[in-house]
């Protein structure tokens, strides 16, 4: 097994673009992925996560720019590379008619080194449907199924597409402690998701793409804080009102609460106010409704969270 | 020791092949009606055959049975390396276990190696029965051994690239229907089971195709014991076509 170089991160994307017929998939992106550690991409449907995933994979060969995995070139190198790394597609990839447990056995003959399916179909709750034919198992059973033949082969790298999509609460829990446990092991995480607690939770670092561009970087708190380390203090406010702003409201209360904060208008009866809070803000901004004669329906003080941040640098919702 | 810490590799090319046609021909042979396809419409057509032929009174210059469990045979291999496999691949694009298994170590040549390693496990199986049934019903061959599995092979070359053609043009559902209509078009006017002289002065079409060729190879072998080689040629020259237009057209998505 021959490393290019051990100190290679585990990916290195450099100005990737893809594009499809007129639409940019992926637009000039430039990330890395430190290996040992849990890394997700965060972005809305069709912001182009898929397909760098599938480029890391060697599914796509970049149109432009370059993608190395553990220092290999995907496509040219793709026979070193793919025992390597293992796969969660977004759906599918097992025969309709096979059994869960025969198919995770079948996964793993075709490895060295398996993992022993036993242990990781108990670890991952696959034992009571293990004679299921795949095309009868629930969403999420089937989404447990292609984690568990991502891992079978002791992969060095796993990409996982929106792992815990269609997951109750329980089988998500159990996916993210076996995924900190595989980061615990040594075993680097690549997962795309759509969901912020699963980013916030799970990354040690994240990359938010929108429109196939890389918009922030940085671990949950480094985001979530804005200005970076060290400048506390940022909170959000939620504010729905029962009947639409009146226009120039977002400038308005902005200049009420001073020049440090943002308002961003998110519908016709809801803003989002980020900026520092401190005891006062509260009061200011109920005053701010009596001015302008608007009717709270709700007040929310929260911490900022990585929504807040999408919406911020985007003007859009994150989730749908 | 901990549980996942990575040990890379890829189990050694002749295992994964094993275990992928292992699998493909367990999940072949659990499918009801790829079953339905493989043996008991064979079996129906020679039990069938043989019945008809006594009782219209059919003559031929062997006996009935030995005419046709040649022809039965060929429709056998066509079956399963045309129609069985054709199906099978479609819905393997539609699941995206091709594409999966595009990111596993098994590389293209193996996945190939293993689907061609089920169609021969399945076609063993479905000579066995079907040899069965035929000696029951008092098929005595004369067995020229050398061209019956060279046109077993040569027929399996054949239609599985023709089969592998269509899954990898067609959706999974216009595979499913355009693999049986061909498969029963040729049944019936494709000179399987039916020798060439059945069909009038049709039969110098049929000759060329590959169900024709088949057919003929097989009761040439276990009629006369004799090796056909014009037919065997036929069908490499199919198989060359079929091999060259799927290796430009196949899409593993």
């Amino acid at each position: 097994m021959s490393d290019a170089d051990p100190a290679d991160p585990a990916v290195r994307v450099d100005g990737l673009a893809m594009r499809y017929g007129d639409k940019v998939a992926v637009d000039d992106l430039t990330l890395t992925v430190e290996r040992r550690s849990i890394t997700a991409v965060l972005g809305p449907n069709g912001a182009g996560k898929t397909t760098t995933l599938e480029t890391c994979e060697g599914y796509r060969k970049p149109q432009s720019g370059t993608v190395r995995v553990l220092g290999l070139d995907p496509v040219r190198e793709r026979r070193d590379l793919l025992p390597r790394i293992g796969v969660m597609l977004q759906g599918g990839g097992a025969w309709s008619g096979v059994r869960a447990l025969e198919m995770l056995r079948h996964v793993a003959r075709l490895h060295a080194h398996p993992l022993d399916v036993g242990m990781l179909s108990d670890r991952l709750g696959l034992g009571e449907c293990g004679r299921t034919p795949y095309r009868r198992l629930s969403g999420g059973q089937q989404q447990r199924l292609g984690l568990a033949m991502a891992i079978v082969g002791r992969p060095e790298i796993v990409f996982v597409d929106e792992p815990t999509a269609g997951m109750d609460p329980q089988a998500r829990r159990t996916t993210w402690e076996l995924l900190e446990e595989l980061r615990a092991d040594g075993v680097t995480v690549v997962l795309t998701t759509h969901y912020m607690d699963e980013a916030e939770r799970l990354a040690d670092r994240i990359h938010i793409i929108d429109h196939g561009r890389l918009i922030a970087t940085g671990s949950p708190l480094e985001l979530t804080r804005g200005g970076g380390v060290g400048s506390a203090g940022i909170s959000t406010i939620r504010l729905v009102v029962t009947r639409p702003f009146p226009p120039g409201a977002p400038e308005s209360l902005r200049q009420a609460l001073g020049q440090d904060t943002e308002v961003t208008q998110l519908d016709q009866v809801s803003l989002l106010v980020t900026g520092p809070a401190d005891a006062s803000t509260l009061a200011k901004v109920s005053r701010w409704c009596e001015e302008n004669d608007v009717l709270p329906e709700s007040l929310a003080l929260g911490q900022r969270t990585l929504e807040d941040v999408f919406l911020e640098i985007t003007g859009r919702e994150l989730a749908p | 020791m901990t549980t996942f810490t990575p040990q890379p590799g890829a189990a050694s090319l002749p295992r994964q092949v094993l275990a992928q046609a292992s699998m493909e021909a367990r999940l072949m042979l659990r499918n009801g009606e790829q079953l339905l396809l493989a043996v008991v419409i064979p079996v129906i057509v020679l039990i069938g055959g043989v019945q008809g032929a006594h009782r219209v009174g059919l003559t031929y210059d062997h006996a009935a049975v030995d005419v046709f469990t040649p022809g039965v045979l060929a429709l056998a291999v066509m079956s399963t390396a045309f129609t069985s496999l054709a199906i099978a691949t479609g819905f393997e694009r539609r699941y995206g276990v091709i594409k999966w298994l595009g990111a596993s170590p098994l590389p293209r040549s193996g996945l190939l190696a293993g689907k061609v390693g089920a169609l021969l496990l399945v076609e063993v199986l479905q000579v066995v029965v079907i040899s069965a049934v035929a000696l029951v019903l008092g098929w005595d061959p004369d067995p020229g051994v050398l061209g019956a599995v060279l046109a077993v092979v040569l027929g399996t070359a054949a239609f599985a690239s023709l089969g592998l053609l269509l899954a990898g043009a067609l959706r999974a559902e216009a595979t499913l229907a355009a693999a049986n209509l061909v498969y029963l078009l040729l049944l019936a006017g494709g000179a399987v089971v039916l020798p060439l002289s059945a069909y009038g002065s049709f039969g110098n079409v049929v000759q060329w195709l590959p169900s024709g060729a088949l057919g003929d190879a097989m009761r040439d072998a276990l009629l006369d014991g004799v090796t056909a080689w014009r037919d065997l040629a036929v069908l490499v020259g199919w198989a060359v076509v079929g091999t060259v237009l799927t290796a430009r057209t196949f899409k593993w998505e």
